[in-house]
C-alpha cells in the first residue's frame, strides 16, 4: 500500500522556488517600463481639503498625469475582505473614496501622481500645494466619543461605528448572592501592524477592455468584487492575479490599494501602472490591529467558581470602517465562551472611529485582544483568591459538550486540559509556581500560562464556499486549483497532502497551481478566519472523489468489473482492499482515455462546497520570564504554545506556524506599538527601526506542542491554526511578570514604559 | 539631471557592464538591469535585510549600498548559489529540509547570510548558539518566528566544524 502523505512532514512545494529565489512575488513579474504611482498624503490628521494646486507639479519633466480627491467618481466603497452580503444589513461599512476630500487621519489619500519614474513621481509628489480647512484631531476613542468632537463620517454620531450588547442569565438576580467577591480590571491592548516582509504592491493594466490587477493580496476574487464596485463598473470587467506573495496576516486580506491602481490605469486608457508602497505608507496608510480596551467585572464564590461576568469593550477602528464592528463583535464571542460563568454574563462593545490608522483584519481577529482581557483578568482573580491560577481555569473554563447555540460548535473533546497539561509539565509549572513564590531580590523570575479560544472558518457570520478544480494529466498527474490562497502558511502544501491521499495518487503527482486568476480560478474567499484546510479541504475531498469515479467507471469497462470494485492506489488500478494489486497504471489509462480513436475523454473535475458549520481550535501557552525590576525590563526565557488544531497534515508545517504566530505574540506582550503624537495625530514610529519587530535575538527557543482530536465535522480532521498561536502568548507573558513580581501589568506591550511606574507604585523601587 | 555611470563588476561569477543611474541602490541595479529579483525589497532603508548580498565575500544591505560602489567588486545574490544544474547548496537543502521557509520573502537574504556564516565556519571560524543570532539578527522575519531558520544554520555550521 503506498505511503500516505497527510501526516507526513513533506517538504514544502514552494520550498525550492523559495530558495533559489525563483519564486515571483509582484513586483518581479512587473515590467520595468511601468509607470510608477505614488499618492500625495495628508499631512493634518482630521479637516476638508479646500484646494489642491498641480499647476507646477504637472510641468516637471516625467510627470504624466496628477489626479486628485477632486477628480474621483463619487462612489464610496467598503474595503474588508468578507464574502458579500446578498443583506444589506449584514455589509460592511462603506465611507471611503479612491481618494478622500474629508481628511480623516494623518497620511489620509488625497491625490495621485503617475510618472515615469519613481523619481519623477516623488518630486511631483513635492511639488503639489495643498490647502486645508483643518478640525481638531482625536486619537483615543473615549476623546472621539464625547459630544462636539467633529464627526469623521456623516450619520454616525459622537463617532460611533456600532455598539451592541449581549445579555446572557439575570444578571441582576445572579450579583445578588451572598458572599460573592466582585473583581474589576481594566485592560488595554495597543495597536500593532502586521508587517508582512513584501510591502503592498500590485500594478495595473487594460486588457480587450477590462482591467487586470496583479497585487499582493490573500483575497483575489474579494478584491476583483471591491475593484468593480469602487470603479462603478461590472465585475466581471475586473481580472485580478494573485502570484506568491510575502505574507499577508490579514493586512492583504482587504482591498488596500488595487481599487486605486486600477482607476489610475483606466484613467490613462489602460496604460501599466505600478502602485507599490513604502514602509512608511504601509504603516499609517494599510490597516493595523485594533486597539481594544476592555473592563471585567467578575462576581466569584471564595472556592474559585465564577457565578456572573460583566464585560465593557471599547475598539479603536481608525479612520475607516474596514472590518469595523466585526472585530470587537468577536472579542465579545470570545468573552461568552472561554469561561462559563454559572448564572449570568454581561457584554456591550463598542466600535468608535478615531483620526489613526485604519484598523482591520489581523492574526486572531479579536481574539489577541479578548483574550488579553480576560486571561490577565484571570489570574488577577486567582491570586485575588489565593488559588492556583491553572486550578481556576480548570473550574471555570468551557466544558466538553458545550455547544454554542449559534455556530452550532461543539466542544467535542477534552482539548483544554489535555493542552494544559502537556504545557503544564513542559514548563515546570508546579515547581516554578512554588519554587519563585517568595522572591526578594532585583531579578526574579515568574511562570503565567493563558487559554486561548478560538474557531474555525466564519460560518454562520458570513457565507463559507470553496471550490476546486482538478485536471488529470496523461501521466496519471493532477493538477489542482483552488481560490484559497498560499500566503506563507503552507496551504498548498497541504492541499496537495490531501489530493494525493484522496485520490489515491503519490504527493509527488499532483501540482498545485499556486497562482490564483480571477478568469481561470473557481470561486474561494481566500486566506482568512483560519478557514482553508477545513473548507477548502471540503472542496477538495469532494473533488477528489469525483474525479475518482470518472477515472473508475471508465477503468471498470477495461478491468471488466463494476466501479465500485476498483480503487486507486499509489498511482494504479486496484481491486478494492487490495491495495497491491496493481491492475494497470493511472497514467496508461490516462493516456489511452484521451488519444482514444472511439472516444476520447478529457478527466477532469470540479466541485463547489459551502460549509455550514464551525470547529472550535483550543490550546494553552505557558511563559517563564525573568524580570530585572530596577530596569523594568522583561527577558522571556521559556514560552511554550499547545494546541488542538485536530489532526496534523504535515506536522513539520504546523509547528512552523506555530512559530511565527508565537514571535507575533511575543512582541504583542513585550515590544510592539504603534505611538501616535497627539496633537497633530501623526504617526510616531512608522519604521522597522523605531517600530520594534522582534529580531533572532529577541526570542529563546519557541517550543510548539500538539493535541490530536480529529474534528468530526472536517474533511480531513482538522481545525483552524493559522491564527491561534498568536493568542496566548502575551497574557501568558503577563501573568507571568505577575507571578514573578506581584504586580499586574493591564496594558501590553509590558515595556520599561509601562513596567516601571507600576514597580514605583508598588516599593519594587525606591 | 540623470547621469550615468559605467558599472563594471562580477555577478555569480559572470564578468559584467552597464550603465546606471548614479543615484540608483544596487538593489534597483541588480532587480532592474540583470533581473536578479531573488534580492527583495522590504523596506529600502536598510532595516529588513531581505536585499542582503555578498560583496566581496560580506553582507550588505543592497538597498542602501549604491549601484557605483559596486564599480570592481564581486557581487553573490541568491541566484548564484544552486550548481549548474540547478542543485541546491548545502545551506539551501538545509532551510528546505528543516521548513525555514514559509513566505519566502525574507529567505535569499537569510541564506545568503547563512552561506556567508557557513563559508566562515568551514574556515574555521567557531560559532554558539547566541552568537550565530547575532550573526543572523539583521534580516527581519514575521513568519517563521526564525525558529527553524536557526535550525538549519545551527546544523550547517556544526557539520563544518565536526
Amino acid at each position: 500500500m503506498a505511503r500516505k502523505a497527510i501526516g507526513r512532514s513533506v517538504p514544502r512545494v514552494d520550498a525550492y522556488d523559495k530558495v533559489t529565489g525563483r519564486a515571483k512575488y509582484t513586483d518581479d513579474l512587473a515590467d520595468r517600463n511601468a509607470l510608477i504611482a505614488k499618492i500625495l498624503h495628508s499631512t493634518i490628521a482630521n479637516g476638508l481639503v479646500t484646494k489642491i494646486d498641480t499647476g507646477r507639479a504637472e510641468k516637471l519633466p516625467g510627470v504624466v498625469k496628477i489626479l486628485t480627491c477632486f477628480d474621483v467618481p463619487d462612489i464610496e466603497f467598503p474595503t474588508a475582505g468578507h464574502p458579500w452580503s446578498t443583506d444589506p444589513a449584514h455589509r460592511d461599512p462603506t465611507d471611503r473614496k479612491l481618494l478622500n476630500r474629508r481628511v480623516r487621519l494623518y497620511g489620509d489619500d488625497i491625490a495621485a501622481v503617475v510618472a515615469e519614474d519613481e523619481v519623477a513621481a516623488s518630486r511631483a509628489l513635492r511639488a503639489i500645494e495643498v490647502q486645508y480647512e483643518e478640525y481638531p484631531a482625536a486619537t483615543d476613542p473615549e476623546e472621539a466619543m464625547r459630544d462636539g468632537v467633529p464627526l469623521l463620517h456623516e450619520g454616525f454620531p459622537n463617532n460611533i461605528l456600532e455598539r451592541h450588547s449581549v445579555l446572557d442569565g439575570d444578571f441582576d438576580e445572579a450579583t445578588k448572592e451572598e458572599g460573592l467577591i466582585r473583581v474589576e480590571g481594566t485592560y488595554q491592548t495597543p495597536t500593532v501592524q502586521h508587517c508582512h516582509i513584501e510591502l503592498p504592491t500590485s500594478y495595473a493594466y487594460m486588457e480587450g477592455g477590462r482591467v487586470v490587477v496583479v497585487s499582493s493580496t490573500q483575497i483575489p476574487h474579494i478584491v476583483r468584487r471591491i475593484v468593480g464596485q469602487a470603479l462603478g463598473i461590472p465585475w466581471g470587467m475586473v481580472r485580478i492575479i494573485k502570484p506568491y506573495i510575502g505574507g499577508g496576516f490579514g493586512n492583504k486580506q482587504d482591498a488596500l490599494y488595487e481599487p486605486l491602481n486600477a482607476w489610475l490605469s483606466v484613467q490613462l486608457g489602460g496604460r501599466l501602472v505600478k502602485l507599490e508602497l513604502s514602509r512608511e505608507e504601509a504603516f499609517y496608510g494599510t490597516r493595523v490591529r485594533h486597539a481594544v480596551k476592555v473592563h471585567i467585572t467578575s462576581y466569584v464564590r471564595p472556592d474559585g467558581r465564577i457565578v456572573a461576568r460583566d464585560a465593557k469593550f471599547v475598539s479603536n477602528q481608525g479612520a475607516y470602517g474596514s472590518h469595523g464592528h466585526s472585530i470587537v463583535s468577536k472579542c465579545v464571542t470570545a468573552f461568552r465562551q472561554l469561561y462559563n460563568d454559572e448564572r449570568a454574563k454581561r457584554a456591550e462593545a463598542v466600535t468608535v472611529y478615531t483620526n489613526t490608522a485604519t484598523s482591520g483584519a489581523m492574526r486572531g481577529y479579536g481574539t489577541p485582544q479578548s483574550v488579553f482581557g480576560m486571561e490577565c483578568h484571570a489570574d488577577d482573580i486567582a491570586a485575588r483568591l489565593g488559588i492556583d491560577p491553572m486550578e481556576f481555569r480548570r473550574m471555570n473554563m468551557m466544558p466538553v459538550g458545550y455547544t454554542d447555540p449559534f455556530s452550532k460548535n461543539v466542544n467535542w473533546s477534552d482539548s483544554f486540559n489535555q493542552c494544559i497539561e502537556k504545557g503544564r509539565e513542559y514548563i515546570g509549572w508546579d515547581r516554578k509556581r512554588e519554587l519563585y513564590r517568595n522572591q526578594s531580590g532585583p531579578v526574579r523570575r515568574g511562570v503565567g500560562m493563558s487559554l486561548l479560544w478560538y474557531n474555525t472558518a466564519v460560518w454562520p457570520i458570513s457565507m463559507e464556499v470553496s471550490s476546486c478544480r482538478m485536471v488529470l494529466n496523461q501521466d496519471g498527474s493532477v493538477q489542482i486549483q483552488l481560490g484559497e490562497t498560499e500566503i506563507g502558511q503552507g496551504a498548498d502544501t497541504v492541499f496537495a497532502q490531501m489530493t494525493a491521499d484522496t485520490l489515491g495518487v503519490p504527493f509527488e503527482s499532483v501540482h498545485v497551481v499556486s497562482t490564483q486568476d480571477t478568469d481561470i480560478t473557481p470561486f474561494g474567499t481566500g486566506a482568512y478566519g483560519s478557514r482553508q484546510t477545513y473548507v477548502g479541504g471540503m472542496a477538495i475531498k469532494r473533488t477528489a472523489e469525483s474525479l475518482k469515479g470518472k477515472i473508475l467507471r471508465f477503468a471498470s469497462e477495461r478491468a471488466d468489473t463494476g466501479p465500485d470494485a476498483l480503487d486507486i492506489d499509489d498511482g494504479f488500478i486496484v481491486r478494492k482492499g487490495e491495495p497491491g494489486s496493481a491492475l494497470f497504471a493511472l497514467s496508461e489509462l490516462a493516456t489511452d482515455v484521451l488519444y482514444s480513436m472511439e472516444h476520447s475523454m478529457h478527466f477532469t473535475a470540479e466541485e463547489t462546497v459551502q460549509a455550514k458549520s464551525n470547529a472550535y481550535s483550543f490550546g494553552a501557552g505557558f511563559a517563564e520570564v525573568e524580570v530585572d525590576i530596577p530596569l523594568a525590563k522583561v527577558r522571556l526565557v521559556d514560552i511554550v504554545n499547545v494546541h488542538d488544531c485536530g489532526r496534523l497534515i504535515n506536522p513539520q508545517l504546523a509547528a512552523a506556524q506555530v512559530h511565527g504566530g508565537m514571535s507575533m505574540g511575543i512582541g504583542y506582550g513585550l515590544y510592539e506599538k504603534m505611538l501616535y503624537d497627539p496633537g497633530t495625530g501623526k504617526l510616531l514610529n512608522d519604521n522597522l527601526l523605531d517600530y520594534k519587530l522582534s529580531t533572532i535575538m529577541d526570542h529563546p527557543h519557541l517550543e510548539a506542542l500538539f493535541v490530536e482530536n480529529p474534528e468530526p465535522t472536517s474533511a480531513f480532521g482538522t481545525k483552524a491554526l493559522g491564527e491561534p498561536p498568536t493568542v496566548p502568548c502575551a497574557p501568558a507573558i503577563r501573568n507571568a511578570v505577575f507571578h514573578a513580581t506581584g504586580v499586574a501589568a493591564n496594558e501590553n506591550p509590558l515595556t520599561p514604559h509601562v513596567l516601571f511606574p507600576l514597580f514605583k507604585a508598588a516599593g519594587l523601587i525606591g | 539631471m540623470r547621469q550615468f555611470a559605467t558599472i563594471r563588476c562580477t555577478i555569480n561569477g559572470k564578468v559584467t557592464e552597464t550603465a546606471v543611474d548614479v543615484r540608483a541602490s544596487l538593489a534597483d541595479m541588480l532587480r532592474g538591469e540583470y533581473r536578479l529579483t531573488g534580492v527583495k525589497k522590504g523596506c529600502e532603508v536598510g532595516e529588513c535585510g531581505a536585499c542582503n548580498v555578498i560583496i566581496d565575500g560580506e553582507c550588505y544591505n543592497s538597498c542602501i549600498y549604491l549601484a557605483i560602489w559596486a564599480d570592481g567588486k564581486n557581487i553573490r545574490t541568491v541566484e548564484g548559489l544552486e550548481g549548474p544544474n540547478g542543485e541546491l547548496s548545502e545551506i539551501q537543502r538545509l532551510f528546505v529540509e528543516e521548513g525555514a521557509v514559509q513566505c519566502g520573502f525574507c529567505t535569499p537574504g537569510f541564506v545568503l547570510t547563512a552561506t556567508a556564516i557557513l563559508e566562515s565556519a568551514k574556515s574555521g571560524q567557531k560559532y554558539t548558539r547566541d552568537e550565530l543570532r547575532r550573526e543572523l539578527s539583521g534580516h527581519l522575519c514575521r513568519c517563521t518566528g526564525y525558529e527553524n531558520i536557526l535550525k538549519a544554520v545551527e546544523k550547517a555550521v556544526s557539520r563544518a566544524s565536526a
